[in-house]
């Protein structure tokens, strides 16, 4: 049965009909076009889906639609400034080359950026944890981390 | 995944109304969600918890640690009440899953999944925990039965864990490294002559390894619980390791769960 779901999404108010059993990332990708969100594993495991739920970063593909009734989303697209400026720690991983072929990319940096939030200056072991949930088949590792330590340290400088 | 229904209940009466036949709870939905894609469960609703008030929050008396049900691994592990009290509590609730999940999954949730492998589990026993749930009260020692099975009735949702505080403890896990699930975990709990130690991941559920725990009351030491073997017998025994090397696990667990609740 279609059901009805209003959320805000990178600072716009959506509302969106779709069936009950639909995923955040569907109504992101699928309803809303924004297709920056990507989805890897689809089992939890990637982090490619990553976007912020009410500031926190989460896994979309591990979301009911409906349990976002509500919330204010975040995703990759609503990262940079208007004038197309990017944000920190999309600019440190162009900077370090944080990527590869790029298709985990967005939820590297959605991630990140949470992260970097509560770790101003972090070690390159807290970055290793914290991308425990972020897979880079290109195992494009060594730059990603660089990337955020600069990332974090940029965040907190107020870039 | 397979159609259902879904329902957001404005309190837990009205959840545990609604919670009959084929429906299920949801709570952070860190794996319920990814069991309805895999079709491996399609219930005929979903009963929403997390809009309910009251059912999040941490409280800390000095002799207790209460955790709400739906209160996410992430405040948990980031709470300064936990980290003062308890501080293995923190850590464990730190080393669940990846930082994403934290953020979603709860206590209530994990518990009551009661997953062989999770580590929540291994907390509420070693700590001899209290579950309170919509219908009354369980101590840890009673609540868990076997794999993904506890002694929660049909329409009964846990409202919220008390943890008692204990003098020194820790939680060591050995992860498996793909899904940071404990291949082994065992969590050691010294409350000051009396100890307990919970192990996860090793059997089909939690359980309590006596000798460790008999031999740490005497002397809580490494060396107590260092030559105790854990009997491979019931173990779980799968691609990620053997029986045989899940008792050799707990062993090495439990010596470093001694040597880190000293540190």
């Amino acid at each position: 049965m279609a059901v009805k779901v209003s959320l805000k999404v990178n600072g716009k108010s959506v509302s969106v009909e779709v069936e009950e059993r639909t995923l955040l990332v569907t109504v992101i990708r699928e309803n809303l076009r924004l297709t920056g969100t990507h989805v890897g594993c689809d089992t939890a495991q990637c982090g490619a889906c990553t976007v912020s739920m009410n500031g926190k970063a989460v896994k979309s593909c591990s979301i009911l639609a409906m349990q976002a009734e509500g919330a204010d989303v975040m995703t990759i697209e609503g990262v940079a400034k208007a004038d197309g400026t990017l944000h920190a720690m999309q600019a440190a991983f162009k900077e370090h080359h944080g990527l590869q072929c790029g298709f985990c990319t967005p939820g590297m940096v959605m991630n990140a950026i949470d992260f970097a939030k509560s770790h101003p200056n972090p070690s390159e072991q807290e970055i290793r944890e914290a991308l425990e949930g972020n897979l880079c088949r290109c195992t494009g590792y060594h730059n990603i981390v660089k990337a955020i330590g600069a990332g974090a340290k940029a965040m907190a400088a107020g870039k | 995944m397979h159609a259902f229904k879904y329902h957001r209940p404005a309190s837990v009466n009205d959840a545990a109304a609604l919670a009959k036949g084929e429906a299920k709870l949801l709570a952070g939905g860190q794996t319920l969600v990814q069991t309805m894609k895999l079709r491996l469960a399609s219930p005929s609703d979903i009963i929403d918890l997390g809009t309910i008030k009251d059912l999040a929050g941490i409280k800390s008396d000095g002799k207790s640690v209460t955790v709400g049900a739906m209160t996410r691994h992430a405040e948990v592990a980031h709470s300064a009440d936990v980290k003062k009290a308890i501080p293995a509590l923190a850590a464990l609730a730190g080393m669940i899953g990846d930082r994403q999940v934290r953020a979603m999954g709860t206590c209530g949730g994990s518990i009551a999944n009661n997953d062989p492998a999770a580590d929540y589990p291994a907390a509420v026993l070693a700590l001899n925990a209290t579950i309170t749930t919509n219908k009354g009260k369980y101590e840890a020692d009673k609540f868990f039965k076997g794999m993904f099975t506890t002694a929660l009735g049909a329409g009964e949702i846990i409202t919220s864990v008390s943890f008692q505080v204990p003098k020194r403890a820790a939680y060591t896990k050995f992860k498996n490294p793909a899904s940071r699930f404990a291949i082994v975990g065992v969590f050691v709990a010294d409350f000051g002559g009396s100890v307990r130690v919970a192990v996860t991941g090793a059997g089909p559920a939690v359980f309590r390894q006596a000798d460790m725990e008999k031999a740490l009351g005497a002397k809580f030491a490494p060396e107590s619980v260092a030559n105790i073997k854990q009997k491979q017998d019931g173990l779980n025994s799968d691609m990620h390791a053997s029986a045989e090397y899940r008792a050799h696990l707990v062993t090495v667990m439990a010596r470093r769960a001694v040597e880190a609740a000293l540190r």
